[in-house]
């Protein structure tokens, strides 16, 4: 098996998803307290660019295999969309809103891209 | 989150196909079990509208429970096992059970957080001035930390050791550097659905 020098694409991700996560401990330990938003932000801004480093560093690679990328990203994507839509139909459904629902959107949004870029990184790094 | 997949013995070789070994055809997400998974995440929904204290807690118990087993059993037990067995024996049970496995997890795990989610709520267990809520912090934290281990590494790799072994040629040593990242990642989560006993029952007994 020969390695190829990649980006360290899983790393990156399990970082980013770590920020949110405790983004949205902190956020909702909270509850039904008022917390300042800024430290949530904080981490979901951190979290945003590991996501956006992450998707930059692996456009650069060269001879990747894009197709079978985008095969397995396209599912995944569907699937954890649809687990980021039940999660956020849960939280307005118990009236959480403003500032707190725009990051845990946000954050819902930041999971539900890396996820599937992670599961599909793994599957096409070995083709 | 826990499942099984094939691993190779330590004198497998270093590269080129499997040598030898019949592998059944699969599919890596089982279109049947689809429709299945649609009217329990529909049962879900049903049960966070309805916000009623039994199908809440039916849903949350129901699934923890199985969330909890599977991956103590899977992690503990059957993995063990599996690595006992030949390479064929453990190439047939890991393309019959892994599938599978793609489409229960993700579906056991939402059911159970969201349906615990909503019982919180109702409740008012997740409330900051519930009496054990440091018990419910914890609880996110460990859950928190196996959603990353779960997400990040063990679905990714449960994934790519399917795709792997559909190949007209799969690497076994693709397969089995996949297998070392699941199996450390496998015994992670099940050491914290130990912690997640300890904390659940603490909480219920008050």
């Amino acid at each position: 098996m020969s390695e190829r020098a990649l980006p360290p694409v899983t790393e990156l991700g399990m970082a980013s998803l770590a920020l949110i996560v405790a983004g949205g401990i902190y956020l909702v330990s909270y509850l039904p307290r008022q917390v300042p938003l800024m430290p949530a932000v904080v981490l979901l801004a951190a979290s945003v660019l590991l996501l956006a480093v992450n998707l930059f560093t692996l456009s650069r690679v060269k001879g990747f295999a894009w197709r079978r990328f985008f095969e397995v990203g396209k599912w995944a994507l569907l699937a954890y969309v649809i687990v980021a839509g039940l999660i956020e139909f849960a939280l307005v459904r118990d009236g959480m809103g403003g500032g707190p629902l725009l990051v845990v959107t946000l954050s819902l949004l930041v999971y539900a891209v890396h996820v599937p870029v992670l599961t599909a990184f793994t599957v096409a790094q070995y083709e | 989150m826990t499942d099984l997949a094939v691993q190779l013995p330590d004198d497998a070789p270093h590269a080129g196909p499997l040598p030898g070994v019949p592998r059944p055809d699969f599919q890596i997400v089982p279109r049947a079990g689809l429709p299945i998974v649609a009217v329990i995440l529909a049962g879900l929904v049903v049960a966070i509208v309805a916000n009623k204290l039994w199908p809440l807690v039916f849903l949350h118990v129901a699934f923890g429970a199985a969330w909890t087993i599977m991956d103590l059993f899977l992690g503990f037990v059957v993995g063990p096992v599996m690595r006992r067995l030949s390479v064929p024996a453990r190439i047939e049970l890991t393309t019959r059970l892994m599938p599978r496995m793609v489409l229960i997890m993700p579906t056991v795990v939402t059911v159970t957080l969201a349906a615990g989610w909503q019982l919180g709520q109702l409740m008012g267990t997740v409330n900051s001035s519930y009496f054990l809520h440091g018990w419910i912090v914890a609880s996110y934290i460990v859950v928190g930390c196996m959603a990353i281990i779960a997400l990040g590494l063990l679905a990714p790799a449960n994934v790519a050791v399917l795709v792997e072994l559909r190949k007209p040629r799969p690497n076994p040593l693709v397969i089995q550097k996949l297998m070392k990242r699941f199996i450390y990642s496998a015994g992670f989560t099940g050491t914290m659905q130990v912690a997640i006993l300890v904390i659940m029952t603490r909480i219920r007994t008050g």
